[in-house]
């Protein structure tokens, strides 16, 4: 097992006491070890917010089959061209983040600057860009609590019948935990990039070892992933014009 | 008065390697991080238990004349969450597993120690958080906190509860990812899948369940707080939300966490038959997989606690068929315990005094759930005491004896002592006779009618005399739990030093010294051997006439 | 997880191609949202999403070709226990107005 051979072979280092990476860690044998724990650890902690996220998913399919034109006409209300524009700007966030590992695998000092830079950039464009979105779902009453309005709004495909408020308010009340949910993980991933950009500004990271810049791509392309299922779910449940 | 009897030779070892409150608060190694559990666990054991100790004075009378009906309401909201969440589901991984994984495996630590501090952190903070939330009113919706009482209907102070348990259960999701990612990873040379103790399967299942389920619970807490707090409203059946929805969520959790509460439990006991039946255990192979299999078939069945809540028919035949199969592979585990007792070299020590009695106890409180499971019956005692007493059987009985069988069997490696054995096999028998005496009365109760979470059952006086035999139980119970703590508090100055494998048990953590220094080993170990070699270590003993050179 | 395999020729033509199927991706979806599908509205514009969440996985998250089989099986037993919670909460919901 491939396991069982490093480990054999770091007995033999550890016995010789070679002189190792200075970021290895003492209940490490060697660094692969270190390098593929913290890389199971992140995937088991995606694993953790796939179901996070799960929950919620659970809570849109049951009501979204129940109240689906309620829940289409409360999605046709939200801002597509924007959900579709902070779409791409994730999707730009992720090619950043992949050449920014790239970078750092390669020894380009530069690029791996730049590319975390402009990842950062692209997070607070979306984060932006969201706020514009709340600020217009706030202005329009569809922010659920007392001042939530929704009447008079016809069901996509159904002249003259109305949607539930009630039922709206549910989708609303979803897509803000949703979308809320996902802005904070997304500013939790600018601190972390943010961090990585300090560590690489001086100059941490080697190709031998920039294991962190690996595991918070990780984690960033996931909170691209679960944008990519909220976009169509939440905004285009009906766009028939 | 005796004298402290010191360690014959004073060691290095991870308790004496350094001293002050900032080298405990501020460790990285495991072993001391599974003592800090054991106190804040042990902490919190007391406050379950006092509320428990409320609840039984309450049920002595069939009149509510103890407490008022919301006090009443809140005893055993806060006995059930503190208990659930505080005490029963870190208990055995967070301190023997902390203790032992590594030990096992024989690698100098987890792979994660940082985040294991941070582990205990956020429990400790979850903890603060709860008690507050107690000091300054309390719960009172049940451990189940169902909307839309929770959400649209209680004065307490749900929200705070809700993140209390929401920063524990984080603490539960990263001991799982350390456990797992130390099993896959950090195992010593020779150590491979088929060779790893049984403790150690069990506790990798239960790290899948902890790290799969508890974020559902989490983003279930998560919608309970903004509908209190901001209004949103996602269960409310005046929006057209739907209080069942809320129940499918929680329990898809709450159902596989009883199993992230067994399991552990059930690893202790494998080990503990192993060493004092003298034998290796009875199909390693199956009760390695049943393991695997009760994490994952755990998480298929979790709708069988909404039998009577208005799920449809159709479902409930679903649930009700795979709550059946579940059964099956701890039935595996316990026909292999028994096979693995069968002409064993049996040792009455106090582990096996607990192992035994889990593997009774556990057998009821599972056949019962069996007759839970068939919705004819559930219908009729749903709600009733015969609940309460089928997941006191199996989390009593089953895991908080496994885990004081487990404590035993470990405690010379912990410590560096041995325990008063006299004293704790009588702890063992007392803790047995308190626990039927409590729980087996509430089957009967349960099967009669008397319904849960009532603080009055006056309608019912003939319940009382059950009531009585419950009530005096407990506290023959209460006794057996202050026992051990004090006699292993005394062991840590009194007892006798243990040598580094007083059982001549088999295991990686006996190679070493008890107890262990700061990083385990002196030399990383290479493992030639299977597990539960008891035929190799017991064989200098069994020759009867020396052999001739 | 980590750079065993750097004699291999540089990955940066494939995370374009692949930068590229996502934002078409994306497009196609909002043109499908404007389509009349009726009931494969919903399952068209999920296997878009889905195509696009693999590709980021295998190629952006690197689970094709560097990782081991353990990568994968964590990736899938995640996509599995959703299924679960998914699929059989709706045995519930979907059959609630049969009888």
């Amino acid at each position: 097992m491939q396991n069982n051979a490093s480990s054999a072979a770091a007995v033999h280092a550890d016995a010789h006491g070679e002189a190792h990476n200075p970021a290895l860690l003492h209940h490490f044998a060697e660094p692969q070890q270190q390098r593929d724990a913290a890389s199971l650890g992140m995937w088991l902690f995606l694993a953790t917010e796939v179901m996070f996220f799960g929950g919620l998913f659970c809570a849109y399919l049951v009501y979204r089959l129940k109240f689906f034109g309620d829940f289409a006409a409360a999605s046709k209300s939200i801002n597509m061209p924007l959900g579709a524009t902070n779409t791409a700007v994730l999707i730009c966030s992720s090619l950043t983040v992949v050449l920014a590992v790239w970078a750092a695998q390669t020894a380009r000092r530069t690029l791996l600057l730049v590319s975390l830079a402009v990842t950062m950039l692209l997070g607070l464009t979306f984060l932006g860009i969201k706020g514009i979105e709340y600020k217009d779902k706030f202005e329009e009453h569809h922010v659920p609590g007392a001042s939530f309005s929704f009447d008079k709004v016809e069901i996509p495909g159904h002249p003259h019948q109305y949607a539930d408020p009630s039922h709206a308010q549910l989708f609303f009340s979803l897509y803000f935990v949703m979308t809320g949910l996902h802005a904070l993980h997304m500013i939790i991933g600018l601190g972390i990039f943010l961090w990585l950009f300090a560590m690489a500004w001086k100059g941490r990271f080697t190709p031998e070892w920039h294991t962190p810049v690996e595991i918070g791509g990780l984690y960033w392309h996931f909170v691209d992933i679960v944008w990519i299922y909220l976009f169509p779910l939440l905004y285009l449940i009906d766009r028939h014009p | 008065m005796p004298t402290a009897i010191p360690q014959p030779v004073e060691r290095e070892n991870y308790l004496n390697k350094e001293y002050g409150v900032w080298s405990w608060l501020l460790t990285t190694d495991h072993k001391r991080i599974a003592l800090l559990y054991l106190l804040s666990i042990t902490f919190f054991f007391f406050i379950g238990g006092f509320f428990a100790l409320l609840i039984r004075l309450e049920l002595l009378t069939p009149a509510g004349d103890l407490v008022q009906a919301d006090t009443y309401n809140k005893l055993f909201t806060m006995h059930g969450m503190v208990m659930v969440f505080f005490f029963l589901i870190p208990s055995i991984p967070a301190v023997l597993g902390n203790f032992l994984v590594p030990l096992m495996i024989g690698a100098k630590d987890l792979a994660f120690p940082r985040i294991n501090l941070l582990s205990w952190y956020l429990y400790v903070i979850g903890g603060v958080m709860m008690l507050h939330c107690m000091l300054t009113g309390g719960v009172d919706t049940g451990w189940t906190f169902y909307a839309p009482f929770s959400t649209s209907f209680t004065n307490t102070k749900i929200v705070e509860a809700g993140l209390a348990i929401f920063v524990a259960g984080f603490s539960s999701i990263l001991t799982g990812l350390n456990f797992v990612v130390t099993i896959h990873r950090m195992r010593c040379p020779g150590m491979t899948w088929s060779r790893l103790p049984l403790f150690i399967w069990a506790h990798y299942a239960t790290s899948i369940i902890q790290l799969l389920g508890t974020p559902v619970v989490a983003v279930t807490i998560v919608l309970v707080a903004a509908e209190r707090a901001l209004h949103l409203g996602i269960f409310d059946p005046k929006l057209g939300g739907d209080p069942l929805l809320f129940q499918h969520l929680f329990w898809f959790y709450s159902h596989p966490a009883v199993y992230i509460m067994i399991l552990p439990s059930m690893g202790v006991v494998t080990e503990i038959i192993a060493c004092f039946s003298r034998k290796r255990i009875f199909g390693y192979g199956f009760v390695a997989f049943s393991s695997i299999a009760i994490a994952v078939f755990g998480f298929l069945v979790w709708a069988h606690h909404m039998f009577v809540a208005g799920i449809s028919v159709y479902s409930a035949l679903v649930f009700s068929f795979l709550s059946y199969a579940v059964a099956l592979p701890s039935a595996i585990k316990v026909f292999n315990w028994t096979a693995t007792l069968y002409k064993g070299s049996i040792h009455y020590d106090a582990p096996m005094l607990y192992a035994f009695g889990f593997l009774g106890l556990f057998t009821i409180g599972g056949l019962t759930g069996l007759f839970l499971s068939a919705l004819g019956i559930n219908v009729h005692v749903t709600d009733t005491y015969f609940v309460v007493a089928h997941f006191h059987y199996i989390m009593v009985g089953g895991a908080v004896m496994g885990y004081l069988g487990g404590m035993h069997f470990w405690w010379p490696k912990i410590s560096g002592r041995l325990y008063p054995e006299g004293w704790a096999r009588l702890a063992a028998l007392i803790v047995f006779i308190g626990f039927n005496l409590t729980f087996f009365p509430q089957f009967l109760l349960g099967y009669m009618g008397m319904p849960r979470r009532y603080y009055d059952y006056s309608h019912m006086p003939e319940f009382q005399v059950l009531n009585v035999l419950s009530t005096a139980g407990a506290t023959v119970l209460g006794v057996g739990y202050l026992l051990p703590m004090i006699y292993f508090l005394w062991s840590m100055r009194y007892g006798k030093p243990s040598s580094d494998n007083p059982w001549n048990a088999a295991g990686l953590e006996w190679k070493t010294s008890s107890p262990p220094p700061t990083f385990n080993f002196d030399t990383e170990p290479v493992v030639t051997w299977e597990a539960y070699n008891y035929d190799e270590l017991d064989a200098p003993y069994k020759q009867e006439v020396p052999v001739a050179k | 997880m980590s750079d065993h395999s750097s004699a291999k020729s540089s990955p940066l033509p494939t995370y374009f191609v692949v930068f590229f199927a996502l934002l078409i991706g994306t497009a196609l979806t909002v043109y499908a949202a404007t389509l009349d599908l009726g009931k494969f509205n919903a399952a068209v514009a999920l296997t878009i999403a889905s195509i696009k969440a693999t590709l980021v996985a295998l190629f952006f998250m690197h689970v094709k070709g560097a990782s081991e089989k353990l990568t994968k099986l964590v990736v899938i037993a995640a996509l599995f226990f959703l299924l679960l919670l998914l699929g059989l909460t709706m045995t519930d919901y979907a059959t609630r107005l049969w009888s």
